[in-house]
């Protein structure tokens, strides 16, 4: 096999890179931002400087580029052709994931949009 | 079986396996591939713990909701010390790489060692939630709550049974290729949780605590 096949073959999901140097580079980088972003998260959630409404957006992103970062820099996940099998597994994964979310929390608040006004009788009947 | 025929019509390698001209994957690659399989499968069951909790958020049944329950403080905490453990994790297995046996097992130890610290908060936390009346059976929230929180909270434990294992492990039978499968299996489980804690403090202690 010569060095170029070895180079197009498949990674396994996690290996790090060769050398100590970046490999260590990777790490302390993704752990650099990581605590970054949490630490702006937990500023985030405590600041009255910020339009209140907007807050949730903001953590949801903050949470989604530190889930990224953790890909990247500890899972080291790549857009190289070794880790296509790896990079799409992890697309279906989060596929089923949103439509498992998206679609519970639809249909729980149609749900309970659509639910009946109490009625006061059939209330103390189920008390009785 | 049409493979075999169909092939040479088609211009074929009639000895085409259909595994690519390259044959099977090393195993070193088919393992952890597999295990990675098996974590986004854990993550869509996360994904169902999120859903119900982020349904349920708000059935506290007069009970106590979670700003009145949650201590940020004690989240940060809990939050740096699973970061540092996912961190020392990947250096332990990039000592593992190199066969450097004290440093692995030095790593090992400080990655386990924040786990325990992780799970020992939680559990501080659960064991007060539970003593002021705040258990799992007070409302639907709190059901959902301890379901979710509690599965990661499994996780972990499982993990440190599974580091302490896997250092035995390695010390007995070295870097051998089949140990270093399941020390690369190992570190993609424990950065998982750590991705699955990014979105429990934030969509549950964050989110759940502003004003």
């Amino acid at each position: 096999m010569t060095e170029r096949d070895k180079s197009a073959n498949d990674v396994a999901p996690g290996q790090p890179h060769d050398k100590l140097l970046n490999e260590v580079a990777s790490y302390v980088i993704g752990l650099f931002l990581a605590l970054v972003f949490t630490a702006t998260s937990f500023w985030v959630a405590s600041t009255p400087v910020l339009w209140g409404p907007g807050i949730g957006v903001g953590l949801a992103v903050l949470a989604i580029a530190q889930m990224g970062i953790h890909l990247v820099f500890f899972l080291h996940l790549t857009s190289g052709p070794d880790n296509t099998n790896n990079v799409l597994a992890l697309a279906f994964g989060v596929l089923v994931v949103f439509l498992i979310m998206a679609g519970t929390l639809w249909i729980m608040a149609n749900l309970n949009g659509n639910m009946m006004p109490p009625d006061p009788l059939t209330n103390m009947q189920m008390q009785g | 079986m049409s493979g075999a025929t169909l092939g040479p019509l088609l211009g074929e390698d009639s000895e085409n396996s259909g595994l690519g001209h390259r044959g099977p994957e090393s195993k070193s690659i088919v393992v952890p591939y597999g295990f990675w399989l098996f974590i986004l499968s854990d993550i869509v069951l996360f994904s169902a713990l999120f859903a119900s909790y982020a349904a349920l958020v708000h059935a506290t049944d007069g009970g106590p909701a979670g700003k009145d329950l949650f201590d940020r403080t004690k989240v940060a905490v809990e939050t740096t010390s699973l970061l540092l453990s996912s961190f020392t994790c990947g250096l332990a297995f990039i000592a593992g790489k190199r066969s450097n046996m004290l440093w692995t097992q030095a790593w090992l130890v400080v990655t386990g060692l924040f786990g325990a610290i992780f799970l020992a908060i939680e559990l501080n936390e659960f064991a007060g939630m539970i003593a002021m009346g705040a258990g799992p059976q007070r409302s639907a929230f709190l059901s959902a709550f301890f379901t979710l929180v509690g599965c990661h909270g499994a996780h972990i434990t499982a993990g440190l049974l599974w580091i302490g294992t896997m250092m035995a492990q390695i010390w007995v039978k070295g870097f051998s290729p089949r140990m270093m499968r399941r020390f690369l299996c190992f570190t993609l489980f424990w950065h998982a949780l750590d991705i699955v804690w990014v979105a429990i403090f934030t969509v549950v202690y964050l989110m759940g605590t502003t004003p």
